[in-house]
């Protein structure tokens, strides 16, 4: 148990920092129970959740790459067309049942991010243009592979639809499996010798190097891990939301990197925490289920997020500033 | 007593430039062996190859008496050999027990076993500073623990061989003394310790053996019993200074540049002195002393805190290296690839890069007077290249030397600093480095030379100020510099 | 891109000019450009007609006047995401400007300048809060378009003074929009201002090496400001264009317009870690995606469907130089 602890806070100077973002996530719940006590209902609050999952997986498998100084944009596409193809799959064969719909969400996926990781690793091309470049081959192959058309829930098995909306304990099978899976990553980061090298391969390339860590494979890992979270995430996106239609989740990457950001990973590597980055998807989860219920417009919602985003990565920012001689340093990577 | 690692002859070039060319060495178990010479004696090269970081072109490596090639880091360790790095070579988001463990970290069933790791970690670290513990993370430790736990990580690869390269260089006198305690303790325990350092009171105190190199050669090894610091600093400088350097007799004009006080941090205080038109100032002193901190004081990059600067006669503000090339002042910076050159631009780019001013016409680019301005420079300073157009990172480290400081001559400064001008580049380069400084002081510009090679500093310099410390220790005359006067005032000795 | 294919050719060791080999790289897009001029003229007899033509450059124009802008600060070693979320922000400031019944320059000026405000924002969020670029415009592509959300909502706005339609949809000469003119205008003053001044001489030195580059003179931090605030005007003008073209405005608009133009800088082969590039590339980059996408559109093939051509254009764009780089015949 201590162990799992350690694995969701690495490190005392991340734990104060997970502390903060947890009192920050407490504090909104506080400061929203006054004027809507509903909220804190803990039926509401596994709405919350759920409504939440599907960031959180996202944002686990970002940190991943984020971790091993990448960046991966086209996880959200990756999910999208990964959720298409198995939701044809469903109404074409929806005799086969969940299995082989799992299976192939989270093979596809991995298939999908393995090419990022394999053209960033060999190629050493820069992660941020592999990622655009896939982005929008991955939006587009949603419309090659569906022709353009949606599948709606109609089309949709009981089974298909059912397994997210299966409740557990008052909680639905979607957050078990980001509760899961966040446990899972964090294990796999605390534990596992890939999940420790992706730490050092991010903290220092050159170190790592000298220890006999190739810094090339660990990126190429991460986003193969990514890759694979995406696209179980999208089976449950389609699934959830009983629809898969080419724009689904148009731009999400964005607002995943965002929870990473909020949660403390560090864009330049080595830095970051399953917990954090919990917290950090929870918080704006909390903000966009909160706002409509305060009275504010739920077009405030995105101000809002972008506030507390640009706020967020400002401060982050602090601390990293100039010594003495920032001259004879080179700017990181 | 047989040594465990024998190095004979051993060599190693970089892109032609001749890092090592023949070096020796012997380590015996249960001793502590110092490695002198000065900076650019080819002793980091020599740490590089016995680490498996470079591999040698040449010369024999003999261990437990039988010859092995050492392929990479990792067969080193294997071999029972680790260092101590003067830039840490460690992980500061990740905490200590990792940093220990981070080459073979303790398994159980496949997975990380935490427990085991910070178990050992404590065990290593009781022995080292029991103020460490295994959880913390590293980026909150001081250098001196760092050091230490670069120290435990060695120990944990049971190193029969430990290097320490200048471990006290940004250590308090306390943090010193524990280092060398724990050397010791190394060493009772039958380890061969390399210690590399500047400073002959820690090669006395703590020292059985001395190995000094000297221009990629190793020059003596010996007993440190029965050895004066004298004899160590003839062989660490021994060469005749003055038939390299035909130093250009120049009549010395009016003072161009004085400096009062300047003082910035822990980098530097006080700092006092002058320089004058064809005049050439040395600026000697050890890694860490504070020359370029000083120097990028005066170019406005890093401005100082405290005191003055006077400019021909007028006291100025520098707060940027744009005020410093309007006033005159050019600067051939330290770390020519990062600072210095544009290596992905081409030759005449990069010349016409300060003085662009000069070049445009209302904001316009002019080829022809881009040509003009660039052409006769490269060609004096005999930059060896297919043509202007080339690009800077073609070009050997010495030609791409004289486009740094051909593009500083374009701005016709009034005060020039270069900072180890020759660091890197090969003699026939160096040579002509130093004639362009002379006929650069023969126009009337004075010259600041910032260096860490005796023989340069003393061949080139009419006044030698040595700085230790962030202090200016002395301002030396030509005439009154010795090598060993030069290198007491700038280590402990 | 064209330096890696620079250093992969056997032109890096000639060490002739960068622009040698970016002319060649350029004569790829060019002949990338005719193929599909063909193609496209084959599947359709309308396609040669000058009103087709000037279709061509309808929607891609837009976003080209961003790319021009989007050059400089690559090449200077930035990028900025947020310029989708700018273009809404802006189109939204224009249409209330004008539902308060303000005259046209008025209109015109205050999407303009509310591009100029949101590229200082990134500027200073870049230079004097130092977050990476691309993490500080994720942040504020979400600002900007979440402010046009706050005032809009899912409202439209369709009231606009008398001639703004003119600016988006009117032309100047027979087929010759005025939207072509104006981006033919920028496009050689952005050649001029990248190749032939002094600025666009420090911009790409302070992309191939910042540290030099400030030891140099160049006020580094100044200089990628100004860019982000040249950036930020840029789409402010590109919403004028398009909210006019459009003649209404909502806050959804111009969504992922960040990443094509990203795409067509890159594809102009301009280097994503900064220091080399040229705009007549990315001009022909413009161009060569306008024809794409429009030639699809002749086969009926939907927009979306472009988004692979693009992605899978930019990604062996850049995986060929360097997939010959590293296995190819070694350098030196």
């Amino acid at each position: 148990m201590r162990e799992l602890i350690a694995g969701i806070m690495s490190g005392r100077a991340l734990r104060t920092r997970e502390a903060g973002l947890l009192g920050l996530n407490l504090l909104l719940l506080v400061a929203i129970a006054p004027f809507f006590p509903a909220f804190l209902r803990p039926v509401n609050l596994a709405g919350v959740f759920d409504d939440t999952a599907l960031l959180i997986l996202l944002a686990l498998g970002e940190m991943l790459v984020l971790l091993t100084r990448g960046v991966d944009l086209s996880i959200a596409a990756n999910l999208a067309f990964t959720g298409m193809v198995v939701a044809l799959l469903n109404q074409y064969h929806p005799g086969l049942g969940l299995v082989p719909v799992l299976v192939l969400s989270v093979l596809m996926g991995a298939a999908l991010g393995a090419v990022n990781g394999l053209l960033v690793w060999l190629l050493r091309i820069p992660s941020i243009v592999v990622t655009l470049g896939t982005l929008s081959i991955y939006r587009g192959a949603v419309y090659l592979a569906s022709g353009g058309k949606w599948v709606n829930s109609n089309q949709m098995s009981p089974a298909f639809l059912g397994l997210v909306r299966w409740h557990a304990g008052g909680v639905s099978m979607l957050s078990w499996t980001a509760i899961v899976c966040a446990a899972l990553v964090a294990v796999f980061l605390r534990r596992s010798i890939l999940g420790r090298n992706l730490y050092a391969a991010g903290n220092n390339p050159a170190a790592a190097a000298y220890a006999g860590i190739d810094v090339g494979v660990m990126q190429g890992a991460a986003f193969l891990i990514a890759g694979a979270i995406a696209g179980l995430c999208g089976y449950l996106w389609v699934s959830r939301y009983a629809v898969a239609y080419t724009d689904v989740a148009s731009g999400f990457e964005l607002q995943v990197i965002a929870a990473c950001v909020i949660g403390g990973v560090s864009i330049s590597g080595g830095v970051g925490s399953v917990g954090g980055v919990v917290l950090g998807a929870l918080f704006l989860g909390i903000i966009k289920n909160a706002l409509p219920l305060v009275g504010v417009s739920p077009f405030f919602q995105m101000a809002v997020s972008g506030i507390v985003i640009t706020g967020a990565v400002l401060i982050n920012a602090r601390g990293s500033r100039a010594s003495a001689l920032r001259i004879l340093e080179r700017r990181p990577a | 007593m047989q040594p465990i690692l024998s190095l004979e002859g051993v060599a190693k070039s970089y892109g032609g430039v001749k890092a090592l060319t023949s070096g020796a060495l012997d380590l015996y178990p249960g001793q502590v062996t110092a490695l002198l010479g000065e900076n650019g004696a080819g002793k980091s090269t020599l740490v590089k190859i016995i680490t498996g970081i470079v591999r040698a072109d040449g010369g024999r490596i003999v261990l437990d008496g039988g010859p092995v090639s050492i392929a990479s880091a990792e067969h080193a360790r294997s071999l029972g050999i680790s260092a101590i790095f003067q830039e840490p070579v460690v992980f500061d988001a990740l905490t200590v027990a990792e940093n220990i463990f981070i080459t073979g970290r303790p398994q159980k069933r496949g997975v990380v076993d935490w427990p085991t790791m910070r178990r050992r970690s404590r065990e290593i670290l009781a022995e080292l500073d029991p103020g460490i513990e295994p959880d913390m993370v590293l980026g909150r430790l001081s250098v001196a623990q760092r050091h230490l736990v670069q120290i435990a990580r060695a120990l944990s690869n049971d190193a029969r061989i430990v290097i320490m390269d200048e471990p006290t260089a940004a250590l308090s006198h306390r943090e010193a003394e524990e280092l060398f305690a724990i050397t010791r303790r190394l060493r009772d325990e039958g380890r061969a310790i390399l210690f590399i350092s500047h400073k002959f009171e820690e090669v006395f105190a703590l020292c059985d053996r001395y190995a000094v190199f000297r221009d990629g050669a190793g020059v003596g090894q010996g007993m440190i019993e029965g050895i004066s610091s004298e004899r160590l600093i003839t062989l660490m400088v021994g060469r005749p200074v003055d038939q390299v350097f035909p130093k250009q007799t120049v009549p010395i004009g009016r003072e161009m540049l004085r400096v009062e006080a300047l003082g910035r941090g822990q980098e530097y205080e006080d700092v006092s002195f002058d320089v004058r038109q064809g005049e050439i100032l040395g600026v000697y002193g050890l890694i860490g002393a504070g020359r370029s901190e000083v120097m990028h004081a005066l170019f406005g990059t890093a401005p100082a805190e405290t005191g003055r600067i006077v400019l021909d006669g007028e006291t100025v503000t520098i707060r940027s290296a744009s005020d410093a090339i309007a006033r005159g002042i050019g600067f051939v910076p330290e770390d020519r690839q990062m600072q210095g050159a544009h290596l992905r631009l081409a030759i005449g780019d990069n010349i016409t890069l300060p003085s662009l001013g000069r070049t445009t016409r209302a904001g316009f680019l002019s080829r022809r007077r881009e040509r003009a301005q660039a052409g006769p420079l490269a060609q004096s300073l005999g930059v060896k290249m297919s043509g202007l157009d080339q690009r800077v990172e073609e070009l050997s480290g010495g030609n791409q030397q004289k486009v740094v400081i051909a593009k500083w001559l374009a701005t016709s400064p009034r005060v020039l600093i270069l900072d180890e001008p020759t660091k890197g580049i090969d003699v026939g380069a160096k040579a002509q480095v130093h004639r362009l400084m002379g006929e650069l002081a023969a126009q009337g510009v004075a010259i600041i030379m910032v260096s860490s090679e005796l023989p340069e500093v003393l061949g080139m310099a009419d006044r030698i100020m040595v700085m230790r410390r962030g202090l200016v220790q002395a301002v030396v005359a030509r005439a009154e510099a010795t090598p060993e006067r030069i290198v007491r005032l700038a280590t402990d000795a | 891109m064209s330096d890696l294919s620079l250093s992969a050719g056997a032109a890096a060791r000639t060490g002739r000019r960068p622009w040698r080999a970016l002319v060649r790289w350029e004569s790829l897009l060019v002949l990338a450009i005719l193929i599909d001029f063909a193609i496209n003229a084959h599947a359709s007899p309308y396609f040669l007609d000058p009103w087709t033509l000037s279709d061509v450059t309808v929607s891609v124009v837009e976003k080209a006047v961003v790319a021009l802008a989007m050059a400089f600060l690559v090449m200077a070693g930035e990028i900025d995401i947020s310029v989708g979320g700018i273009i809404a922000l802006a189109s939204v400031a224009m249409g209330l400007v004008a539902r308060g019944g303000s005259p046209l320059p008025l209109v015109v000026a205050s999407g303009i300048a509310t591009g100029c405000v949101a590229g200082g924002v990134n500027g200073l969020l870049v230079t004097v809060g130092r977050v990476p670029s691309i993490v500080a415009t994720i942040g504020t592509m979400t600002l900007f378009r979440g402010v046009a959300y706050a005032v809009l909502g899912d409202g439209v706005l369709k009231t606009y003074p008398p001639g703004f339609a003119w600016i988006g949809q009117g032309y100047v000469a027979g087929p010759v929009s005025f939207e072509l003119v104006l981006f033919a205008v920028l496009a050689a003053i952005a050649i001029i201002l990248l190749h032939a001044t002094a600025f666009g001489r420090r911009v790409i030195a302070t992309g191939s090496n910042p540290e030099a580059s400030r030891m140099s003179g160049i006020a580094t931090g100044r200089l990628r400001f100004w860019l982000f605030v040249a950036v930020g005007t840029a789409a402010g003008l590109a919403s004028v264009l398009l909210t006019s073209r459009l003649g209404s405005t909502r806050p959804s608009i111009a969504q992922g317009w960040e990443l094509e133009i990203v795409t067509m800088v890159i594809l102009g082969g301009v280097a994503i870690e900064g220091g080399v590039g040229s705009i007549p590339g990315v001009v022909l980059a413009a161009i060569l995606m306008g024809l794409v996408t429009f030639g699809l559109g002749l086969l009926n093939v939907p927009g979306i469907v472009m988004s692979v051509v693009t992605g899978t254009m930019l990604i062996v764009v850049v995986a060929v130089p360097a997939a010959v780089r590293r296995f190819g015949p070694e350098r030196r």
